[in-house]
């Protein structure tokens, strides 16, 4: 059945049986539109751009069964693939923490969004509606050969010269991309002395302790203590501190109940031996 | 599956980037709806391609993804640019123009 599905050769033939296809259809379909829905609902950028690999994925299994098996590979691996890691690249290094607020700028601007939406289906599905419906798929193919072959028949043929500009749209955008991510440095580079110099006039020639060290609990989100007992706040990272303050935890805190207990427990024990000392002497 | 069905599925897909576009405020996912909407048209072009019988319309589709390519490329770095500057992905604080 799979084998049908990706081999299905020629655009009007899909060889494989209709319920099967219909169901799997119906699958796909429910599931692409739930998974686009929630790509516009959620909140973190990053659950965003998982929804979206799943919409590009079933419609990559909804390419293979029309047909297109060259594009369901093509949608696999140059969107799925690409596009999409480089998205997550982006949403990394703006932060995951980026979450936006739900508030509106505008008033009322998701209703009428909405509103535009619904109308916009209404008019889309009306007049395709009255176009498309009721015209079967002609059953027989136009192209004797398989999909790859006609393909490449049509692209290096009648459809070339957009071929060709396209290898040099994709140059243009990739220069664009590294002129647009270079950064004119605007003072000189500094030398190891400065560096050193720099330092030792800071007070702190020492490296900072990381997070977890001396600290009473293992993790990454609890502050360095330093020598004198103190914690270090700039020994976590911002994104992990963020991410605190949205889950509500608060480890500066823990650490301060930790250490108030810690100190409360000595005394009760210094108290203990002062008591049993007296006892003893006592006796 | 008749093509008719894709093609309302297309429709539907669409009009849920548009209206992520509209919704959205962080300009990622403003781009990423845009892929979505991109993705929609392809479906529609594949299944007009089957509707006629012939393979045009899944080239056609092909130049759509490259260039879908190309505009993430540009359009990330542009991003990239503006986070630097502005050091928010919203769209609303990029306002230089505004005033």
């Amino acid at each position: 059945m799979i084998h049908q599905l990706f081999l299905a050769s020629g655009p009007g033939s899909t060889n494989i049986d209709p319920v099967f296809d219909k169901v799997l259809f119906w699958i796909l379909a429910v599931m692409a539109v739930s998974a686009a829905l929630g790509m516009i609902l959620v909140r973190h950028a990053v659950h965003c751009a998982l929804m979206l690999a799943v919409v590009m994925l079933s419609l990559a299994v909804m390419y293979a069964m029309q047909g297109a098996p060259f594009l369901a590979f093509v949608q696999v691996i140059v969107y799925t693939g690409a596009v999409l890691m480089l998205f997550l690249f982006v949403v990394m290094l703006v932060g995951t923490n980026s979450a936006e607020s739900l508030t509106e700028t505008i008033r009322g601007q998701r209703l009428w969004a909405a509103l535009a939406g619904i109308a916009l289906v209404a008019l889309l599905i009306i007049g395709i509606g009255h176009a498309a419906i009721g015209s079967a798929p002609p059953q027989s193919s136009a192209f004797s050969t398989d999909n790859l072959t006609g393909l490449a028949r049509l692209i290096f043929t009648t459809y070339v010269f957009p071929f060709e500009i396209t290898s040099a749209l994709l140059m243009t955008a990739a220069l664009g991309a590294m002129v647009l991510a270079h950064r004119e440095r605007t003072e000189p580079k500094p030398t190891q002395r400065e560096v050193a110099r720099r330092k030792i006039a800071s007070g702190q020639v020492q490296p900072e302790p990381p997070p977890g060290v001396y600290a009473l609990h293992n993790a990454v989100d609890m502050p360095a203590m330093l020598p004198d007992g103190t914690t270090s706040d700039r020994s976590v990272s911002h994104a992990v501190a963020q991410r605190d303050v949205q889950l509500g935890r608060d480890p500066q805190g823990v650490i301060t109940v930790d250490l108030a207990t810690g100190m409360r427990i000595d005394a009760e024990r210094a108290i203990e031996t002062g008591a049993r000392g007296t006892e003893e002497s006592g006796a | 599956m008749s093509p008719a069905g894709y093609v309302f599925l297309s429709v539907i897909l669409f009009v849920i980037g548009a209206v992520g576009v509209l919704v959205r405020r962080n300009a990622i996912l403003i781009f990423m709806s845009v892929e979505l909407m991109l993705n929609a048209c392809n479906l529609a072009f594949v299944s007009f391609a089957r509707l006629h019988g012939n393979l045009d319309g899944q080239v056609v589709a092909f130049f759509v993804m490259v260039v879908a390519a190309a505009e993430v490329v540009i359009g990330l770095a542009i991003l990239m640019a503006i986070y630097r500057a502005r050091r928010s992905a919203s769209v609303d604080d990029a306002t230089l123009l505004k005033f």
